[in-house]
């Protein structure tokens, strides 16, 4: 009798634990970003803020932005969009914008206007670059060093061509396994002005001439693809120095206290902020807006600057940010926005790479498997 | 047992510490690379190591002082230890033993010839030499295959967040060490909400798994059903597909009948996953099932369901644990169809773990790696005590 009453109760459970699962997931709003510290920052300023004042909305998180734009596509396709509201980086954006998949929002009407009085699209300003994007933070990709592996008697490195002087700073470099950025620091250590780099770059000779000059370290590089792949690379001392996300660095620096130097000469400023995917049914919708209409405020963008470095879209929300929330230490010199820290910048060019990133992309794979 | 020793045979000593020198220069490289210099490491080790098989072949000429022996094995391993200790602290003394004990054994087992005990005396060298060749090559294999979760292991207990040997933990300092990653492991309210769904993912698609399963191995393993051999080749072709290509059909398939991002797809999937082990493993034992029972249960009238709980069910049950225990580790360690199947609310262990190793290189991953390690061979060591009650309830093994 024993095992019938095993099978019986199996069965059961097998038949009820499911269905139990399956209730109605109705009420939770699925926000889709980074993971890591870049969503405890989301979090912490205004998700948890918001979802303490409408107990009616439970937050999901979904750590999918890197594939953003080809799960979008496959919900799409499937005619099944679950997520609310995605975290992407600028590029994406326009692309997911052109495609269709984002919905195009109207920044005066769906974005709160600043403290001031000042209009949602004036305070965005030229951060605006797609109609369906709703920036939150500048970042930049910017280069750290090991402080302890600098040769005797050297200043340490403090300038965009020090990463292709291998005389002076021996030792493997870390660059993304892409040619955007490096192809435009490679041309101006070669040389070529700055205000002409992407003339240069439209053409195949151009294009050689970078790649020529990235083949000079070729053999001291190691490529990252992730984040997190530099600071752990530089933590190790595997690398001398390597390029990634400057919020990345901030942490490793201040918050995990390693020997590691910030290079914020030539750093390439770029964009992230949500896209509302094209879609949704009408109430979820009214609720993602209400929450975009709160999380991106001015206040709330300033708040998110106390828990990462990375500089808030809006221009109303600079003097706002203060101190780091845990550390206490002031957020503004850590900005890559800081004045001293944004003497020599680059901007992402959107256009440029939209128009060339196939083709430079596959020269430079190929150029990689060399 | 000196005595026995002496009367064997004895390799030449220009052979003993031929062999000892290469040995040495092995274990050189190893200590050399790590001090800096590969080279001057081989030429060093093979030197000293040469020297300690002259010692030792003087040692064993001629006398049958054991006692000598054993001085030189004491002793070994305590003066490495100590050099080590001098070169690199606690863990350079831990090498410096292990090593002393290493080369205190093998320069004897050489130089006394044990080399030749166990094996047949007709043997050639050359067919010495391949026997312990062989052997070497097997554990070499066996190690390559295991030394990466071991590696994890220790670095879980790091007490930085990256996954880095650090100088502390090199030197065995305790402030190298910390708990601090199984308690984000249990304390982190992710990690728990992952845990949690993969608790309750894994059993729900396991008990489907077995319930089928089950029931499709007998039914396929009945002489007279038409076109046996095709329903099992589709019912095993979920693991014979790739993952990706059944992640990707299960996804599309979901959600147009609004089962994409619900438990219960993900418990459905999960079970296809699943039911092929559950029956090649029940296939297996039905193959040693003596159908008579069946027959016998039924002309003392027992119906049916009575006979397969009570005779069948009891002897094929191993098979059938054995086979739920595959689909539950299946289950529980999945990540690909999850990914596709599953929405965030529905997130995993292994999806935790994924997202977790590419967007932030944190050894809570390796905590809970070594968590998970340690459920795996539990889980094993099960299969494995009932694979071994089943044989010997079967007769098949004497013991």
């Amino acid at each position: 009798m024993t095992f019938k009453k095993i099978g019986a109760l199996a069965a059961c459970t097998a038949l009820v634990a499911p269905a139990a699962f399956a209730q109605d997931m109705a009420d939770d709003m699925t926000l889709v970003s980074w993971g890591g510290a870049y969503q405890d920052s989301q979090k912490k300023a205004y998700a948890d803020p918001y979802a303490a004042n409408n107990s009616d909305v439970t937050i999901v998180w979904d750590e999918s932005s890197a594939e953003a734009v080809a799960k979008l596509r496959a919900q799409n396709e499937a005619g099944n969009i679950t997520w609310d509201l995605v975290d992407v980086v600028a590029a994406d954006a326009i692309r997911l914008c052109d495609e269709g998949l984002a919905m195009e929002i109207d920044p005066d009407e769906d974005l709160a206007e600043a403290p001031d009085g000042t209009s949602a699209e004036d305070d965005f300003g030229d951060l605006l670059v797609s109609d369906c994007f709703i920036p939150q933070i500048v970042y930049s990709t910017t280069f750290g060093y090991r402080t302890d592996m600098v040769p005797e008697g050297v200043e340490p490195p403090s300038d965009i061509c020090d990463v292709f002087d291998l005389e002076t700073y021996p030792g493997k470099r870390a660059l993304e396994k892409r040619p955007i950025n490096n192809m435009e620091w490679a041309l101006l250590c070669d040389g070529v002005a700055k205000d002409e780099i992407y003339d240069v770059l439209e053409t195949p000779e151009g294009q050689e001439q970078a790649l020529a000059k990235l083949d000079t370290i070729k053999d001291d590089v190691i490529w990252w693809s992730a984040g997190a792949d530099t600071p752990q690379l530089l933590a190790d001392g595997e690398v001398f120095l390597g390029s990634t996300y400057n919020g990345r660095l901030f942490s490793a620096i201040e918050e995990q206290d390693q020997p590691i130097g910030m290079m914020w000469d030539a750093q390439v400023f770029d964009l992230d902020g949500w896209i509302i995917p094209a879609g949704l049914p009408e109430d979820r919708l009214a609720r993602v807006k209400d929450f975009v209409m709160y999380a991106t405020d001015t206040q709330r963008l300033a708040d998110q600057a106390a828990y990462i470095s990375y500089g808030p879209a809006r221009k109303s929300s600079a003097p706002l940010v203060g101190k780091h929330a845990e550390l206490g230490i002031e957020m503004g010199p850590h900005m890559p926005t800081a004045p001293e820290n944004a003497e020599n910048i680059f901007v992402y060019n959107y256009d440029f790479w939209a128009d060339y990133r196939d083709d430079i992309d596959q020269k430079f794979q190929a150029w990689l498997a060399k | 047992m000196a005595t026995i020793y002496s009367e064997q045979f004895r390799p030449p000593s220009r052979f003993v510490i031929i062999v000892l020198a290469i040995f040495g220069a092995g274990a050189g490289l190893l200590v050399g690379t790590a001090q800096g210099s590969g080279i001057l490491g081989i030429i060093g080790g093979a030197i000293l190591i040469a020297a300690l098989g002259f010692v030792v072949t003087q040692l064993v000429e001629g006398t049958d002082n054991s006692g000598g022996e054993r001085a030189v094995r004491w002793a070994l391993p305590f003066v490495l230890a100590v050099g080590g200790f001098l070169f690199g602290g606690a863990a350079g003394a831990i090498v410096g033993a292990l090593m002393g004990w290493f080369f205190g054994w093998i320069s004897f087992w050489i130089a006394r010839g044990r080399y030749r005990r166990g094996l047949a005396p007709y043997l050639t060298s050359k067919q010495v030499l391949w026997f312990y060749t062989f052997r070497v090559i097997c554990w070499s294999i066996l190690i390559f295959l295991i030394t990466p979760i071991l590696v994890v292991m220790p670095l879980s207990f790091n007490a930085e967040d990256f996954f880095t040997f650090t100088p502390e933990m090199l030197a065995l300092s305790p402030e190298g060490y910390s708990l601090k990653h199984y308690k984000d492991f249990f304390y982190n309210p992710d990690w728990q909400q992952a845990l949690r769904n993969s608790l309750s993912i894994a059993p729900a698609a396991t008990i489907l798994a077995v319930g089928f399963g089950t029931l499709a191995a007998i039914g396929l393993s009945q002489p007279h059903v038409p076109f046996r051999r095709t329903i099992m080749a589709i019912l095993i072709s979920p693991m014979i597909v790739p993952l990706i290509i059944s992640a990707a059909g299960m996804y599309f398939f979901y959600s147009r009948i609004g089962l994409q991002g619900t438990y219960l797809g993900v418990v459905l999937a999960h079970a296809a996953l699943g039911i092929p082990f559950v029956i090649i493993t029940v296939t297996a034992t039905l193959v040693g099932f003596d159908t008579s029972l069946t027959r016998a249960a039924a002309n003392m009238g027992a119906n049916p369901v009575t006979t397969f709980f009570r005779v069948q069910m009891p002897l094929i049950l191993p098979g059938v644990i054995s086979g739920g225990l595959f689909a539950f580790i299946t289950s529980f360690d999945e990540v690909v169809v999850v990914l596709f199947v599953g929405s965030a609310s529905q997130k995993t262990l292994p999806w935790q773990m994924f997202i977790g190793l590419r967007e932030q290189i944190s050894p809570t991953i390796l905590a809970v790696a070594t968590v998970l390690v340690a459920i795996s061979i539990c889980l094993l060591t099960v299969v494995e005590l009932l694979r071994r009650r089943s044989e010997r309830l079967r007769g098949m093994s004497p013991s």
